[in-house]
């Protein structure tokens, strides 16, 4: 049971989605925007959030979109993981969000949410920082476009009164080589010890990290080790762990030395695979 | 209807075929509402966090944990409850293949399973696996539930939404 009491609004345009929130913002009601709204829930149950009002964007037609034109896959940020995954027009993306949770739970978790929120593993973000893709944010200056690169910085980066509308992605991106890894302690259903996504794109692999720090990233550093074929595999693997952005999580799911040997032995069996082009 | 912000909303929600009329605070969830004021003590309150799946409802066809879900935002969708189920092939197959012990989890697993057979009646293993990875037992009879869902597919997997 959520303990208090928030205003409930369901906005049918981005306009009215922005101005419900800074109207909102400027009577002290802490306005957060909604979609499949699980980590909300949750938080707000344990008094861990207290807003006092909520604005539902899934009723704004540009949040619902997921489709292609003109050579971009467009998904909307209300799209729930179990679609993307039904449909799988993009199957790394598909493959990756299905590590999300459980699959109930992922018919309601949405893409713009699991990208937004504050948990630390958030899979659904990683095809997009390994495909380059931009993100649509609405909010009080009007709709920009910008690389996720400059936006999703350990959280996704957006001011007050700002939402994720949509993510773009080259199609030429859709079907390349993949392999997605998610490494749990002992069930298929928890927190992992890692979720690494990769990708072959021109003989090079790119990777992309979630449960391994405190926060989703993708590392060129990192990846530029791994591409360097002049050493041992071995060697490239721990030279890419020693430029991991931040420290190791050492938690109930397994402590930081044990992350660093499941993240080494399962970046070892994704390069095997995507240079014997083994990608799935 | 609901979009106008107040704290306590009058809506009507469509439940197991009926129109029914309730009251809420906006920060209700779903199953609390169909507990405590439509009395459909069906959906069962676990963990109440999303983990469990004792809570599972339909919307719209699709299993639903109602307890991370607004009562707000089931207006305009179809919301089926165990109570809406009468006589389906897996309620049968649960009693056939003694799929429960305590019984608390029994619902939420029938209705991850009614949708699975609806949805995928040509569902292999891992599927299986992954749809009922969303509930928990804690007697932990996970064999003789697999069975059960097993026993529905199998029946006739190219006419699952006629099964059921």
């Amino acid at each position: 049971m959520i303990s208090f009491d928030f205003e409930y609004y369901k906005p049918t345009s981005i306009i009215e989605a922005v101005n419900l929130f800074q109207y909102l913002h400027q009577k002290g009601k802490k306005p957060i925007y909604y979609a499949g709204g699980t980590e909300i829930i949750t938080r707000a149950r344990r008094n861990d959030l207290s807003m006092k009002a909520v604005i539902d964007i899934k009723a704004i037609p540009e949040c619902t979109v997921f489709q292609f034109q003109d050579n971009k896959l467009i998904i909307g940020a209300v799209i729930t993981l179990t679609h993307l995954s039904e449909v799988n027009v993009f199957p790394l993306l598909s493959r990756t969000s299905s590590g999300a949770a459980d699959h109930t739970a992922r018919n309601k978790i949405t893409l713009g949410g699991n990208i937004s929120g504050r948990i630390i593993y958030r899979e659904a973000v990683l095809p997009f920082l390994l495909s380059n893709s931009q993100v649509v944010i609405a909010g009080p200056k009007g709709i920009k476009y910008a690389s996720i690169h400059q936006v999703f910085k350990k959280t996704l980066q957006v001011e007050a009164g700002e939402f994720l509308v949509q993510v773009i992605t080259d199609k030429n991106y859709i079907n390349l080589p993949y392999v997605v890894a998610r490494k749990t302690k002992i069930q298929k259903v928890e927190y992992p010890l890692a979720t690494i996504a990769a990708i072959k794109r021109k003989e090079q692999i790119r990777t992309a990290f979630s449960g391994v720090c405190s926060f989703p990233f993708r590392s060129l550093e990192m990846e530029k080790e791994l591409n360097d074929r002049s050493v041992p595999l071995r060697v490239r693997i721990d030279r890419a762990i020693s430029h991991l952005p931040g420290p190791l999580l050492s938690n109930v799911e397994g402590t930081a030395e044990y992350r660093k040997f499941v993240l080494g032995n399962t970046l070892e069996d994704i390069l095997e695979i995507l240079e014997g082009e083994r990608g799935c | 209807m609901l979009t106008d912000g107040s704290r306590r909303l009058v809506m009507d929600i469509h439940v197991n075929g009926e129109i029914r009329n309730v009251i809420v605070r906006a920060a209700d969830t779903l199953l609390h509402i169909l507990r405590e004021q439509l009395g459909l003590t069906g959906a069962k309150p676990g963990c109440e966090n999303g983990d469990c799946g004792a809570c599972t409802v339909l919307v719209n066809g699709w299993p639903i944990k109602s307890c991370i879900m607004l009562a707000v935002e089931a207006v305009g969708h179809e919301i089926t409850t165990i109570e809406g189920l009468k006589d389906t092939p897996i309620q049968k197959a649960f009693l056939k293949k003694w799929a429960f012990q305590c019984g608390y989890c029994t619902p939420g697993f029938i209705m991850n399973c009614y949708a699975l057979a609806k949805i995928h009646p040509d569902a292999d293993d891992t599927m299986i696996q992954e749809w009922l990875g969303s509930n928990i037992c804690r007697c932990t009879g996970y064999e003789e539930i697999n069975e059960a869902i097993k026993s529905v597919l199998a029946s006739n997997p190219h006419l699952g939404a006629k099964l059921l």
